[in-house]
């Protein structure tokens, strides 16, 4: 007969939670840049009353994992799968964070006129969602060859906020009624820059749990 | 320095084999766990280390054990000697029917000390080794059957101490004590590890995890797997120790 069912069938409610949470922050980046692209300041605003759902739900996942730790004593990788989803859970709750400061841009940049095509952003953007699909995924799997995969795509992430960042800075040096829109649209790329290194970071609770190893994929 | 070296150990109760070609090695001055559910041989190979399975009738072992560079099977080989050197102390506190004094100065006295003073020291010291000397010091000639579960486990730690003991043997000692007094020998083995090496069954993984240095997993007399503690508990290397220590057998 299995043993620790109820333990069990709490690490996978668990799970759930975090899955849920994981979700909740990819709509949220999607809204955003979509907000940030369509000018969409409604968009933008339900963006910032949703970031309380998220730290709510974040808050029982904490709670779970403390109760859990204490009540279920855990060991080897019931101990990492708590310890890991606890983290998660924190790198998932700052990236919604990251997604309302991507709507407050939206917020301020208001109707204002685009200085530059918006396309950058967008592409960031998908490819930070990719790399949440592809980490839930290797949560529930819990498929550690899924980290490498994460990394590559952050390093494309950050290849892309380089040149954002070149461009954005000629502009400014050459017209000085853009800095401050520029500033907003470079703040826009450095917290997708800055997603990309949260789900690095989650990569990296995944390879914990599957074999109890740190490693840094940020380097 | 390897203070037990313990290699290809089988041992049989009649026919039925209770160990395995059990290989381990523990360090001077440290902590090794034993850990595994009952009936997998723990028990068994700790008092192989100080011959008391000699006692049992129908044993039959095979393999080397050495302390010390010496093989403790070997012919000629002092038993009572190697039980002062080699010391253990059981689930039950099994205080005698003495004093407290008398309890400790019992051993030394066996051993041919008769000096009243030099007696006086050492029970001083072996109390106060087992942290147990602040709360007897006053009723040292009143029975050692009136103290605590507790006081009387230290006690029998204090015994062992008096008669000058290199490594301790214990055997589910915190199994029959409420969790104050667990707490208290726990704080006291992490002290006598300075001066002892200290190998301990327990069934008590959090135990374990929090007094050895050095934790081995028996299971149908083989020994699984042995690794540095916190490794164990955290990344065990065999799927039988993983699901043991996450209570998931059966």
């Amino acid at each position: 007969m299995p043993t620790r069912q109820k333990f069990d069938h709490e690490l996978e409610e668990l799970r759930t939670n975090i899955l849920n949470l994981g979700n909740m922050v990819n709509e949220q980046i999607t809204d955003a840049v979509r907000s940030l692209i369509n000018q969409d300041l409604e968009l933008a605003n339900a963006i910032v009353v949703k970031d309380i759902a998220l730290n709510d739900l974040q808050a029982i996942i904490e709670e779970k994992c403390i109760l859990l730790i204490a009540t279920q004593q855990p060991f080897a990788r019931d101990l990492r799968k708590l310890v890991a989803g606890f983290k998660i859970s924190i790198y998932l709750e700052r990236m919604g964070d990251l997604s309302v400061d991507l709507a407050k841009v939206t917020i301020r940049i208001g109707e204002e006129e685009f200085i530059k095509p918006i396309v950058d952003i967008p592409r960031m953007s998908a490819l930070v969602q990719e790399m949440i699909d592809i980490g839930l995924k290797a949560y529930v799997d819990e498929d550690c060859g899924a980290a490498s995969e994460m990394s590559l795509i952050d390093d494309q992430i950050d290849k892309i906020y380089s040149g954002v960042f070149g461009e954005l800075r000629s502009i400014m040096m050459e017209d000085p009624n853009k800095v401050t829109q520029a500033n907003y649209l470079l703040f826009a790329s450095r917290f997708l820059e800055r997603l990309g290194d949260y789900c690095t970071n989650i990569a990296e609770e995944i390879v914990y749990i599957c074999n109890g190893k740190r490693m840094d994929l940020n380097e | 320095m390897d203070k037990i070296v313990v290699d290809k150990l089988d041992l049989f109760y009649g026919d039925q084999q209770a160990l395995n070609k059990i290989c381990l090695t523990m360090k001077e001055k440290s902590v090794t766990a034993l850990i595994g559910p009952s009936g997998c041989g723990k028990s068994t190979f700790l008092r192989t280390l100080n011959r008391m399975q000699d006692l049992t009738p129908s044993v039959k072992i095979s393999g080397k054990i050495t302390i010390d560079g010496q093989d403790i099977y070997a012919p000629g080989t002092d038993v009572v000697l190697l039980r002062k050197k080699v010391g253990m102390v059981f689930q039950n506190p099994n205080p005698f029917p003495k004093s407290v004094f008398e309890n400790i100065a019992y051993g030394p006295r066996i051993h041919g000390e008769s000096d009243k003073k030099r007696l006086n020291e050492i029970v001083e010291t072996s109390l106060k080794d087992a942290a147990l000397w602040n709360e007897v010091k006053d009723r040292l000639h009143e029975s050692a059957l009136g103290l605590s579960g507790g006081q009387q486990q230290r006690l029998c730690i204090a015994r062992l101490l008096a008669v000058g003991p290199e490594i301790l043997l214990m055997d589910e000692p915190t199994s029959a004590l409420d969790p104050i007094s667990t707490m208290k020998i726990e704080e006291l083995i992490a002290e006598l590890k300075d001066k002892y090496s200290i190998m301990i069954v327990t069934h008590n993984m959090h135990q374990a995890s929090r007094v050895s240095d050095r934790t081995a997993f028996f299971l149908s007399g083989d020994l699984i797997e042995e690794d540095v503690t916190s490794i164990l508990f955290t990344r065990p290397a065999k799927k039988k120790t993983e699901d043991y220590i996450s209570g998931r057998f059966g």
